[in-house]
């Protein structure tokens, strides 16, 4: 006779798949994402209701996915947003290619119709995996929610690892519906995807010979040091071997401003001591950046006459806009710590001198006279907040004065939408950051035409009372597309013109009251200091709508295609 | 210049609309893309030949890499392999005609499939060329229409083709097939 089984023990009951897929982003640490509802994602909000997470609803999925970016790129942490079928998923879009370009870790979620209506052009239906895949790392379509573990650890791997990027899970209803054992531990089972973070010690040699070699040495520091958290071992780097750090505008904050070896940030409208330390110098060391053409102009003429080291943990950088002498597939922080064991200290004493020269002769600079120019806000902000707060701006013209009058010390501290230039990007960015460093000052600069895109978030803002500030520099003008008229197209404005009537439009301030955040107005210079001092000491979220007249251009510049020679300064 | 190139990946949903949309994306040329399962059925095989300067094939080997679900990229050109194409024709074919039609069918090896009252359909394998030349025989009969498969290859070493350095070619020829077909 068989001797009597031992009872099992009960198995746990079974729960549906969006309660799974949402224990499972709790198992991965998830304790906040952005998620606006509707049909097919109803399931996952009512698992949310009952979650410990904390959801934030933007008041358009756009923001949510610029609120998760900007999350991100403030903490570092992934940032999660979530979306329903078709258009929910759709005004993903844009968040989710601007992720894409500046290489941000985001996991997007989107419910999907019923899979017995895929492919019939269902209400609400759109084939999102396909419409995302040219921007985006990696995307999933749960068809069996036993996956949905296995899929979640997968897609947070990826979304973080490597060169980090977006990653999409499409999960239909059905699917959500569908009842699962509750396991929230995945496996990771990638075969086909690797990265390489180490280099070898010959690499390492490689690049110290050619520095022994070099007269006029000169590090650009990307995003990619910021990503890897590198910004001590650039330094001790930077100081140790005596070479000039410029970064690119993703880089920013990766190497203090402030610092002598600094050169700012260059590109089209970097310092001219930034721009001609790149192109003038013998050996130029590229970290973690990927020679975009804001960056070079015509490439084929950037740093014409210097070896080139390209250092990058994706390979396909490596030759794809600038040909290498030499191209290291690592991690920023690796190589930069193999070579701070044995450090190569020259003096490179004229190289120096001229830097400073260029310093001297070209610093950044404007005409200051009884108006408020924009960048007079920002040098007034950056100095009553110390240069500590984090800056978000939107796109254009504000967004560059922004990078150039303000002093970035520390990584993470300047948060930009630098490939893509996704105009609205600053008002719900700077909401996901502000909720990712609560205890941090974070302020949002933008236009009025950028702020005026994603201007619904004023809604997100009051009702989860994100203490954020905002500063619109109202110049009524599209500014940076005015700019090009102005210099490349006589003039002619082609709807570049936001003003109507006499007195500016629309009233920020009046919008702000409707919903429920202060502002104030500002009109006259000597007006400034004392608004943002009001903003900084005003409890939670405040507006500052800065008339400043469309006067101005961002300068220096160097036109599209040209080369730092052909450098604008007035 | 011509490549022809290997590329092994999960056999998972959408792995061939990615590298389709890889190519198209960011303009790269494809003259032919095979696909199909391998002895293992968890990995599918590609074939794709495509052309153009150094610069571009080291980005679509690199971008192809950079896929998710790609195992292996390998540039065959240069390496030495073997690589055949199929082909079906269906060719006009008069009673009066057809001995004639099947004896140059005969000479290219080419096998009758199928044999309708005034028409044919001859099958085909080879090299690329072979089949231009073939096709060119049969014009004058009358062509109703054709399919091609576009070219698969496999590296002729005693190893898998995964095993060649990915850019094994030092000074590609246009075509390293050598092998009478």
């Amino acid at each position: 006779m068989a001797p009597k089984a031992k009872p099992a023990a009960a198995p746990a009951p079974m729960i549906k798949g969006a309660e799974l897929l949402v224990r499972c982003l709790e198992h991965q640490g998830v304790d906040l994402l952005f998620a606006y509802p509707g049909g097919a994602a109803l399931e996952l909000h009512q698992a949310l209701s009952k979650s410990k997470i904390r959801v934030v609803l933007p008041r358009h999925e756009q923001g949510g996915a610029f609120a998760a970016d900007g999350y991100a790129r403030a903490s570092g942490r992934i940032g999660v947003c979530m979306a329903t079928s078709g258009p929910g998923a759709t005004n993903l879009l844009t968040g989710i290619a601007d992720a894409y370009m500046d290489s941000i870790p985001v996991v997007v979620i989107t419910g999907q119709v019923p899979q017995r209506l895929i492919g019939k052009n269902a209400f609400q239906e759109t084939d999102i995996i396909g419409m995302t895949r040219p921007i985006i790392k990696h995307s999933f379509l749960v068809l069996d929610p036993a996956d949905i573990p296995d899929i979640v650890a997968e897609a947070f791997h990826i979304a973080a690892s490597g060169r980090p990027g977006p990653v999409m899970i499409d999960i239909p209803k059905d699917v959500q519906q569908k009842l699962v054992a509750p396991c929230v531990t995945g496996k990771v089972t990638l075969r086909a995807y690797s990265v390489r973070s180490a280099c070898s010690d010959a690499e390492v040699e490689q690049v110290r010979s050619l520095i022994q070699a070099a007269k006029r040495p000169c590090i650009i520091a990307g995003g990619g040091i910021i990503t890897s958290g590198a910004h001590m071992e650039l330094r001790k780097f930077a100081e140790s071997y005596n070479i000039p750090v410029t970064t690119t505008l993703m880089g920013v904050g990766s190497f203090p401003e402030s610092h002598p070896l600094s050169l700012k940030w260059l590109g089209m409208h970097g310092t001219f001591y930034a721009n001609y330390a790149a192109n003038e110098c013998d050996l130029l060391l590229n970290i973690g950046a990927r020679f975009d053409d804001r960056v070079t102009g015509n490439v084929a003429h950037f740093a014409e006459h210097a070896k080139i080291v390209h250092i990058d943990i994706d390979p396909s950088e490596i030759n794809k806009n600038k040909k290498a002498d030499l191209g290291i597939i690592c991690d920023a922080k690796d190589i930069l710590r193999k070579l701070n064991r044995k450090p190569l200290r020259q003096d490179y004493a004229a190289w120096h001198r001229q830097i400073a020269e260029w310093k001297k002769t070209h610093p950044l600079t404007y005409v200051k006279d009884n108006q408020i120019q924009p960048q007079f806000v920002v040098e007034t902000l950056c100095e009553l907040t110390k240069g500590k707060a984090i800056i978000v701006p939107g796109v254009g013209q504000h967004q560059m004065w922004s990078a150039q009058y303000y002093r970035f010390e520390r990584p993470r501290q300047f948060l930009t939408s630098g490939g893509l230039g996704s105009m609205g990007f600053g008002t719900p960015a700077a909401m996901g950051a502000k909720l990712a460093c609560p205890d941090a000052l974070v302020i949002n600069i933008d236009g009025d035409g950028s702020f005026q895109m994603n201007i619904q978030e004023l809604g997100t803002i009051h009702t989860e009372n994100i203490g954020v500030k905002m500063i619109v520099l109202n110049n009524q003008h599209l500014g940076m597309v005015a700019q090009w008229e102005d210099r490349f197209y006589g003039s002619n404005r082609g709807n570049t013109v936001l003003k109507v009537g006499n007195h500016p439009y629309p009233e920020f301030v009046q919008i702000a009251k409707g919903y429920r955040i202060p502002g104030l107005d500002v009109w006259k210079r000597d007006e400034v200091r004392p608004a943002i001092r009001k903003m900084l000491e005003t409890d939670g979220p405040f507006l500052l709508d800065v008339h400043v007249e469309y006067l101005e251009h961002v300068l220096p510049m160097i036109p599209a295609g040209g080369s730092y020679l052909n450098i604008i300064l007035e | 210049m011509r490549h022809t190139i290997s590329v092994l990946v999960e056999n998972k949903f959408g792995v061939l609309a990615r590298i389709a949309g890889l190519f198209s994306g960011r303009g790269y040329n494809i003259e032919s893309l095979t696909v199909g399962p391998t002895h293992d059925q968890t990995m599918s095989k590609m074939t794709i030949v495509t052309s153009g300067d150094d610069n571009i094939l080291e980005q679509i080997e690199k971008q192809l890499n950079k896929l998710v679900d790609v195992l292996q990229v390998t540039d065959l050109t240069g390496s030495g392999f073997a690589a055949r194409e199929l082909m079906l024709i269906k060719v006009k074919a008069a009673p009066g005609k057809r001995g004639e039609i099947i004896q140059i069918a005969g000479v290219f090896k080419a096998n009758v499939i199928h044999m309708h009252q005034n028409s044919l359909i001859l099958e085909f394998t080879g090299r690329s060329e072979k089949i231009d030349a073939f096709i060119q025989l049969m014009e004058p009969y009358g062509i109703i229409e054709l399919a091609r498969t576009g070219r698969v290859a496999l590296a002729r070493s005693g190893e898998p083709t995964e095993k060649l350095a990915a850019r094994s070619a030092a000074a590609p020829t246009e075509d390293e097939d050598t092998t009478p077909a």
